[in-house]
């Protein structure tokens, strides 16, 4: 083949590379993401979930509070074959607690507060977790040395026991909660940024910053940070189960919510000390909690697998 | 190895001497102390209670006499549990927790394994698939549901088998009696069970496909021989690099499962002295579970290193 046709194919294909609108790790990612049938199932199923806990408690015709002495502990009236006759005063779909109290209603507080948890404490842990992380990353040396041991130090006590130790001292206070969760579970953010951290920091980008003189908290601001938040968001997505995991928990054991108001772990206590007599106390709220932490686990698998580099 | 072991046992100390001071002062910012709650109390009366405990001293000698009986192995009077030192608590309630926890992770190990690597041999087939698929129920629910679905089940509605009813027991510890232990040596297991089958099933299928299992096979080897000799050996490796957090999950659902099942265990003693704010009895405990966390980590650590020989001292 001759040298001008090699040349003129070349430009051809140069501008057809022109044309062509570049993708961005991010647009691949969502196109990879929106593939994966159990991750969409779950973003769905889990939207359904949060806009029945915000909207449903404005038109609902019961309070999460408010008590029927006469109907304490029915029976869903679907419910099949109970032998208990029990008429409670209106429609209750998932039945009555132990009080006489809406179970809907309240399963969906519970929803309201588990979710809000799992928001808030993460967005607490990210905070912590990333900047620290950064921090130890970027300056290095002994700094890093000592921050790096004291997480080391932090890891070797289950979390929960800190949690709890901080739920004591602050009096089982509703928004210390949801601090005090976030404020314990960012040691693994802290080292999946540090470590990121670490490769980028020999980028010539950064180099590049340094030389422009570019401080270094800006630089871990600007130039550090939205490139780790790849692997962030993976995490991010598994810490919110986590958490809400741990807040029920807390709660389970009686040192999270406090009556009247509920949280899940509140309800399957509730439902565990009535199973005997009824059962739905138990099975709804266990049911909403475990499709909800399915959900989070599928989409942090779906974004873990559309986001990693191997299978690029 | 004995230099690598005596270096991590001593790497351990200042962990715990850090979670100690952490735990202490956290607990003494707390605004109200453990006698608030009680009746009013005539001033001196209250002195005088304040001053047996050393609460009417500055935090930092409170901080100096703890450490001091800490080192004498004394962890304080409880102050909830009048009579009654941390210490002796703790030595009632650890026997029964520990022999829960051990069960528990045995049982993991053992069923783990087991499912693991049957799913493993039939890869992609639906004994896999519905291994996995239970797998992935067991990390997802939490010990706080499986425990009460479970005792309803097994304890209430019960077992109907070959004309029998059979019934466990739904709550207490019956002096560590078999039938008292199955349901929560099993609950307190299964999210192990399950982690530790996906971790065995992963490494099981790589070491499957790697050359010396096909060189074993080729000589003709059975087949049950390759797999129990040859494959599980290395497919084990990571199972033991997971027996720390294993052991720290183990601990939280410790928590949850003597409540629910009324045993008493150090995990229940430490969730009401949490509820009580019976400040030294919460510390003990936390100090104790921090101790068998570093203690079986190191543990873990070693038998890594003495399994794998790729793995040098060397820090």
């Amino acid at each position: 083949m001759s040298a001008p046709g090699l040349a003129n194919r070349n430009t051809v294909t140069l501008e057809r590379a022109l044309d062509i609108k570049g993708r961005s790790l991010w647009t691949d990612a969502r196109r990879r993401l929106i593939q994966n049938k159990a991750a969409v199932a779950s973003i769905v199923l889990l939207s359904l979930i949060a806009l029945l806990a915000i909207f449903v408690p404005f038109f609902w015709p019961y309070s999460y509070a408010a008590i029927d002495y006469g109907a304490i502990g029915c029976a869903p009236d679907w419910w099949p074959d109970w032998n208990v006759p029990c008429h409670a005063g209106g429609w209750h779909v998932f039945g009555m607690d132990q009080n006489g109290r809406d179970l809907f209603i309240r399963v969906l507080y519970g929803a309201r507060i588990s979710l809000s948890v799992g928001l808030v404490a993460t967005l607490v842990s990210l905070f912590i977790g990333v900047s620290y992380g950064a921090i130890a990353g970027f300056v290095g040396g002994t700094l890093d040395a000592l921050m790096m041991r004291f997480v080391d130090v932090l890891y070797s006590l289950p979390y929960i026991f800190l949690v709890i130790v901080l739920m004591v001292v602050f009096n089982q206070n509703f928004f210390l909660l949801f601090v005090a969760i976030g404020a314990v579970e960012w040691l693994t953010m802290a080292r999946i940024v540090r470590g990121q951290t670490l490769s980028i920091k020999q980028k010539e980008y950064i180099e590049a910053a340094r030389a422009a003189g570019v401080g270094t908290l800006a630089t871990i601001r600007r130039h550090v940070i939205p490139n780790v938040l790849g692997p962030v968001v993976v995490y991010v997505t598994l810490t919110i189960p986590t958490i809400i995991l741990a807040e029920s928990f807390l709660s389970f054991l009686g040192l999270g919510i406090q009556p009247p108001m509920t949280s899940w772990g509140v309800l399957i206590k509730d439902g565990a000390d009535q199973m005997e007599t009824a059962p739905w106390m138990l099975i709804f709220p266990a049911l909403f909690m475990g499709v909800t932490l399915f959900c989070f686990n599928f989409i942090g698998d779906g974004l873990r697998d559309a986001l990693d580099p191997k299978d690029r | 190895m004995w230099a690598y072991a005596t270096r991590r046992v001593l790497g351990a100390i200042p962990t715990l001497f850090i979670i100690i001071t952490m735990t202490f002062f956290l607990m003494h910012v707390a605004p109200g102390g453990p006698f608030d709650a009680q009746r009013h109390l005539p001033p001196e009366i209250e002195h005088n209670i304040r001053a047996a405990y050393n609460l009417d001293k500055p935090v930092w000698q409170q901080y100096a006499i703890y450490l001091g009986r800490l080192a004498h192995g004394d962890l304080g009077p409880s102050y909830k549990n009048h009579d009654f030192t941390v210490t002796e608590l703790i030595a009632v309630g650890l026997p029964v927790s520990a022999r829960l926890g051990l069960s528990a992770i045995l049982l993991a190990i053992f069923i783990g394994i087991g499912l693991g690597t049957v799913a493993a041999l039939n890869q992609n087939k639906l004994t896999d698939y519905g291994v996995m698929g239970i797998a992935m129920i067991g990390i997802t629910i939490p010990t706080f549901v499986t425990g009460p679905i479970l005792t309803l089940f097994l304890g209430i509605y019960g077992l109907h088998l070959f004309g029998y009813d059979f019934f466990l027991p739904a709550g207490g510890w019956n002096g560590g009696a078999l039938a008292n232990m199955i349901l929560p040596v099993t609950v307190l297991a299964l999210p192990q069970i399950a982690v530790i089958a996906r971790l065995v099933r992963g490494s099981m299928v790589e070491v499957l496909r790697s050359n010396y299992v096909r060189t074993a096979r080729a000589k003709g080897l059975p087949s049950h021989i390759v797999v129990l000799r040859h494959a599980l050996r290395a497919a084990l490796l990571p199972v033991v690099s997971y027996l720390g957090p294993a052991i720290a999950g183990l601990l939280t659902g410790s928590l949850i499962v003597e409540t629910i099942f009324g045993i008493p265990g150090i995990g229940r003693y430490f969730v009401e002295g949490a509820i009580n704010r019976d400040y030294t009895l919460v510390m003990g405990v936390v100090i104790c579970y921090a101790a068998f966390v570093i203690f079986l980590n190191l543990v873990a650590d070693i038998l890594y290193a003495v399994l794998d020989p790729r793995v040098r001292y060397s820090q």
